[in-house]
């Protein structure tokens, strides 16, 4: 019976639990809530997943209305995917969050924060689950604007304006997207996206067919950070708290990638969108500029919170590259990323979360001799610096690994430099950050320990899950390879 | 369709071309949420223009009316208003608060004080 409920289920339980935090408000109360709301939606994500391996896609009508004219939710792989990554990275960061929270946020916001925490939860699994057009919109604002929010509680003053130049941003982003689905919707008469599909096949050849996709990239790619359009999130990222910076740098950029696939490929249709219009090119020459350039600029970074925010961006260029290779092997190349990056970027922003609680900044220059003070933090710190790297037997490895591979089948040779290159910015900024913690001489040797247990037992969990996803593939790459497939319209 | 029959898409193109000028242009945090609101507004107008059906009556049942304008873009403008109406309120918000914080609406003003930091 409640088996066939969990597509509303995913999104139900943190929409509900949201307004009862905001009843508890006291800090310790609000963040069991947190943790349990999140705790449940993974278990709700994990049975999705095992119901849609065995059964193949979900369809599920809210309120008994039929599709197209209901809302309807429809769970495949790619986003039974998606929602296991998102309530994961939600659940492990949440243990994290109560005393990097309790430090950095005041006493009486810490309510509002855990409200503001589980909205956007809310948006991002919606964002992820939903068949309708227009519902997808409601999500993504839904998430939005509790990130500027959560961005807005930083310690400093500059997450204030970070938060406002993110709002702006975000907000023409959204409102392009909202242009996009309105044209769409001009043009087919329907808001369910399958039913939008069959549509667009006989009037795909319009221009309003072609503004409409070019409004809801080009919004998209601001709320994806793909560079020219990443410059909110180096700011946001850097002076958000600890714990917001993980959670979002792990999901909130995914999810967008996920709409622009979901778009491209069930939607468009991969000839329409990759060959008709110039995407793969746009994202090639995009991606490209994005490794190289934010990786060289994450070199020069004294904050490392804003050194690893650059390297999202570049990562993004990954995830973009792959896309632009229009192939099964290159769309799995980016899930895995997908994946895999949500795992090394919350491991390194975990480790700067105990780093930040313990020393109060996240400047390189106050790491000096921190590997023999916080042995354990800055052990997470490699590791998740290694995984970003692309060494064997890391996560990030594999996700390399098949790009590589992908390119290779295209025969983009030019790729795989972009991709070496990118792993070699990847290991000067990594090595600077090692070389002040292990190799310089420390000036001050009292009043430094180890972070609490409740943060460093769930970044070394994520760090941990980086070697396992590096030596076993099964999961990730299998259901991403799976994934892919069905995206392309392949079947089995 | 001629150009003058299209009048109300024209309103919309120039209305959100102000919007975001002024987003892009205005250097006071407020005039640029005002800016951001004139731009989501076009999109409002984009929308409830494309539920107009020709001859078409207020969808409400009522005799002797048989076309009715598609009343779908009007509920979901309904709640883009209400989005919209939100983020105007929580950039305001974070303007009160960068204002208590630098006592300035100024973005080069608020630079400035960072950069001397």
């Amino acid at each position: 019976m409640i088996g066939t409920q969990l597509p509303a289920l995913q999104v139900v339980v943190p929409l509900l639990a949201a307004p009862l935090c905001l009843a508890l408000h006291r800090p310790f109360a609000t963040w069991a809530l947190t943790l349990t709301a999140s705790a449940l939606s993974m278990l709700v994500s994990i049975l999705l997943l095992g119901q849609v391996l065995a059964q193949g896609v979900i369809d599920y009508a809210f309120g008994g209305w039929a599709a197209p004219f209901g809302i309807a939710y429809r769970v495949d792989l790619a986003n039974a995917y998606v929602l296991l990554i998102v309530t994961t990275i939600s659940t492990v960061v949440t243990i994290f969050a109560r005393r990097s929270v309790a430090s950095e946020v005041e006493a009486h916001n810490q309510g509002l924060f855990y409200t503001a925490w589980l909205l956007c939860l809310t948006g991002l699994l919606g964002i992820t689950i939903t068949g309708d057009a227009f519902n997808l919109f409601v999500f993504l604002e839904i998430s939005s604007l509790s990130s500027y929010v959560l961005i807005a509680m930083g310690t400093e003053r500059k997450a204030l304006t970070a938060a406002y130049q993110y709002l702006i941003m975000g907000t023409i982003g959204a409102t392009f997207i909202l242009i996009g689905i309105g044209l769409l919707y001009m043009l087919t008469g329907t808001l369910n996206m399958l039913d939008m599909a069959h549509r667009l096949i006989t009037v795909a050849d319009s221009r309003t067919a072609r503004t409409g996709f070019a409004f809801l990239t080009v919004g998209l790619g601001l709320k994806i950070a793909l560079f020219p359009l990443h410059l909110w999130l180096p700011n946001a990222y850097a002076h958000a708290p600890s714990a917001v910076s993980a959670f979002l740098a792990a999901t909130a950029t995914k999810v967008a990638v996920y709409v622009l696939l979901r778009f491209v490929f069930s939607v468009f249709g991969v000839d329409f969108a990759l060959g008709t219009m110039p995407l793969a090119l746009g994202l090639a020459v995009l991606g490209t500029i994005a490794v190289l350039s934010a990786s060289t600029v994450a070199i020069f970074q004294h904050n490392l919170k804003r050194m690893l925010a650059y390297s999202s961006v570049a990562q993004v260029g990954y995830l973009a590259l792959g896309v632009s290779l229009a192939t099964p092997a290159g769309l799995t190349a980016t899930l895995l990323h997908l994946f895999n990056h949500a795992l090394m970027k919350g491991t390194l922003f975990l480790a700067l979360g105990c780093i930040a609680w313990r020393l109060g900044s996240v400047r390189l220059g106050d790491l000096k001799g921190l590997g023999y003070r916080m042995p354990w933090t800055m052990g997470v710190f490699v590791l998740g610096g290694l995984s970003l790297i692309g060494l064997p037997l890391t996560a990030g490895f594999i996700s390399k690994w098949y790009l590589v591979l992908a390119a290779l089948e295209r025969g983009w040779w030019p790729v795989i430099l972009v991709i070496i290159a990118g792993s070699l910015l990847a290991v000067i900024y990594i090595w600077r950050v090692i070389e002040t913690a292990y190799l310089s001489k420390t000036n001050k040797t009292a009043g430094a320990g180890e972070a609490p247990l409740s943060m460093l037992l769930p970044a070394w969990l994520l760090a941990i899950a980086n070697l396992y996803f590096g030596m076993h593939t099964g999961l990730s790459a299998g259901i991403a390879t799976q994934a892919a497939a069905a995206l392309f319209g392949i079947q089995p | 369709m001629s150009v003058a029959g299209l009048y109300n898409y024209w309103i919309v193109i120039l209305l959100m071309m102000t919007g975001f000028y002024v987003v892009i242009s205005s250097g006071n945090l407020v005039k640029k949420i005002i800016g951001l609101n004139l731009f989501q507004a076009s999109v409002f107008i984009l929308y409830i223009s494309m539920g107009k059906v020709a001859d078409g009556g207020a969808p409400i049942l009522r005799e002797g009316i048989t076309h009715y304008s598609n009343p779908l873009p009007h509920v979901l403008i309904l709640t883009a208003i209400v989005v919209g109406v939100a983020t105007t309120a929580l950039g305001l918000a974070l303007v009160v608060r960068i204002r208590e914080a630098y006592g300035s609406v100024e973005e080069d003003d608020i630079h400035r004080q960072d950069e001397s930091l």
